[in-house]
């Protein structure tokens, strides 16, 4: 079965999963590099094009060998020296890596660019492409001999949530036990989804906005019933963040915001 | 069950940076040696990463993170569990004349599999020539199906001005490289179970046995030897490597009799794979030189004699060098 990530158990129990990268995208890496491999080779025609005045024939030869070298070598180099990377996968977000997760071997490399000659018959990569989409780790034909999986590595950001909760007031948190009630009785699911709704509020349509937050107000509102004092004239949108505030763990749920900050402050300081 | 979120990364987060610092050294610095106390605070930093990430996958509430301790888990897994050895420097000459001669030995069986399909192939095109004349035009490269191997051989003994001149450099390297592309494809191909490298190594065959026969029959067997072998020694026996190579790779592919995994049977011939790819790239490249600069100079500029010689002593050495060197 075909699948959109490749998870590893390790011999400790853990398991982690690395996103698969699909024959489009890497076609779109590949037009990249070849891009790359063009400017490459014109640049170093230009600059080897000066032997032509020592010998016309010397010339021709230095750049018949530099085209070659250069379209070969490039895949192999990169993707040896970047550990997995080329141009063209840099700019996209892509790596190759050993299929079982281990440390990429330059024979790997070699192995994989050598068979590229095969993957891209009859033209634009039809065979590797077709057997990329049909196989269940998303391999091309090197990949295959090479053993390595190409895997997306987006650069990945930690949520601010200093930014996204600090500072403002917590009605919630004056309830203390029902609070507690409220972290005991929200699931991580439905956690996660609540703050991911915050974190990419600025992403929805204004009518999306409000009819999310809506529906995920009035979802956690059944979870806890806090007095009326609490709740009453505030949007949906910051009852949501009030929720978030007091389900991820601030310790002084009593005290409101104002000493949490200061805790947040001093990590910041002390460089963590 | 909610962990105390903020606190929780607070108090993990140095363990993770000085993961990935010892990551990216690690990465930067493949030839690096870590010291005893180095690697147990590495391992050290691994578990309580992998722990980390272990306790997140529990609550799984906070995806961003948990991609992150992901990818250094990954990274870090890649560094401690890997067996295979560290290439940490090239020896050109020891690779020279230790391990391409002693990776060729080692799978001599795909080697002469190799041969064998090209002598058979030479056996095909040598019969289809002298049974059907006409075959010619099939089973010859454009250019020898156009002139009797005799006719040739005037005008190339005859030629009072080098065709080469001025060209013999770029010559040499179109040959290099084109003969170079076509062993990769040859050796690609046996992703194809080998049936592509077999088809290739045969029609190779096919072609030099149709020029071989053609010339001998028409009495130019001096010829043909002097032309043929100053390069062909080197060059053919390259496109039996780069077959060779192939056979590996589909002889893995297929995995007949052997109960491991398809990754593990080509991770087992991958290394011998580049070898042998390096070793017929260096071949093919002296053939170019030579096959430029000397094969395509006959009578009486070179003696047929002197060449065939040097031919002799070419693939006595090639034959020593693979069989010998290394043991």
């Amino acid at each position: 079965m075909k699948t959109s990530a490749l998870v590893i158990k390790t011999p400790e129990g853990i398991v982690f999963a690395q996103s698969l990268a699909g024959p489009v995208t890497r076609f779109f890496a590949w037009f990249i590099d070849l891009m790359s491999i063009g400017i490459l080779v014109s640049a170093v025609g230009t600059i080897l094009g000066e032997i032509r005045v020592i010998s016309v024939d010397v010339a021709g030869a230095v750049l018949t060998l530099g085209y070659f070298v250069i379209s070969i070598g490039y895949g192999i180099f990169l993707e040896w020296a970047w550990r997995g990377q080329t141009i063209g996968k840099k700019l996209l977000g892509l790596r190759v890596v050993d299929a079982e997760g281990m440390r990429l071997q330059f024979d790997q490399v070699v192995t994989r660019n050598l068979l590229r000659s095969v993957d891209m018959l009859p033209g634009f990569y039809l065979v590797g492409g077709v057997v990329c989409w049909l196989s269940r780790k998303c391999q091309r034909l090197g990949d295959i001999a090479a053993n390595t999986i190409v895997v997306r590595t987006p650069s990945i950001a930690e949520p601010d949530l200093d930014q996204l909760l600090v500072g403002k007031f917590n009605s919630l948190r004056q309830y203390p036990h029902l609070a507690a009630r409220l972290r005991q009785r929200v699931s991580p699911g439905e956690a996660s989804t609540a703050l991911q709704a915050l974190i990419r509020r600025d992403e929805f349509e204004p009518s999306s906005r409000v009819e999310l937050f809506e529906q995920l107000a009035g979802h956690f509102r059944a979870k806890v019933d806090f007095p009326p004092e609490a709740t009453d004239g505030i949007a949906d949108e910051q009852y949501i963040r009030n929720v978030v505030d007091v389900v991820y763990g601030r310790s002084n749920i009593a005290g409101g915001n104002s000493n949490e900050t200061q805790r947040h402050e001093g990590t910041k300081k002390a460089g963590i | 069950m909610i962990i105390d979120f903020q606190r929780f990364i607070a108090s993990e987060r140095p363990v993770w940076n000085e993961l990935e610092r010892m990551l990216v050294r690690l990465e930067a610095e493949p030839n690096a040696r870590m010291t005893l106390e180095e690697l147990q605070r590495f391992h050290e930093l691994y578990e309580r990463a992998a722990a980390s990430l272990a306790k997140l996958t529990t609550f799984s509430f906070e995806p961003e993170t948990r991609q992150y301790l992901e990818s250094l888990i990954a990274r870090a897994y890649g560094e401690i569990h890997e067996t295979r050895e560290k290439r940490r420097r090239i020896f050109p000459l020891r690779w020279f004349l230790q391990t391409l001669p002693q990776t060729f030995r080692r799978h001599v069986r795909a080697f002469y599999l190799s041969l064998a399909i090209t002598l058979a192939g030479c056996a095909f095109g040598g019969f289809a020539t002298a049974f059907d004349p006409d075959s010619r035009q099939v089973t010859m490269p454009f250019g020898h199906d156009q002139l009797r191997p005799s006719e040739r051989v005037k005008q190339e003994e005859s030629g009072a001005e080098d065709r080469l001149t001025g060209r013999k450099s770029t010559f040499s390297a179109f040959l290099m490289t084109h003969n170079i592309q076509v062993s990769i494809f040859t050796l690609a191909l046996g992703m194809t179970w080998g049936l592509g490298t077999i088809l290739l190594l045969f029609y190779n065959g096919i072609a030099l046995g149709a020029i071989s026969f053609d010339y001998i029959a028409d009495g130019q067997t001096r010829f043909l030897m002097g032309w043929l072998m100053p390069h062909g020694v080197i060059e053919i026996p390259a496109i039996l490597i780069a077959g060779q190579a192939g056979l590996l790779l589909a002889l893995a592919l297929v995995g007949a009799g052997k109960r491991a995994p398809l990754g593990t049977r080509l991770r087992g011939v991958s290394r011998d794979v580049v070898t042998l790819s390096f070793g017929f790239a260096l071949l093919l490249v002296w053939a170019g030189l030579v096959e430029a600069f000397l094969s395509q100079y006959h009578e009486p500029v070179v003696p047929y004699d002197a060449k065939i010689a040097f031919g002799t002593i070419e693939l006595a050495l090639l034959c020593l060098y693979l069989g010998k060197s290394g043991r």
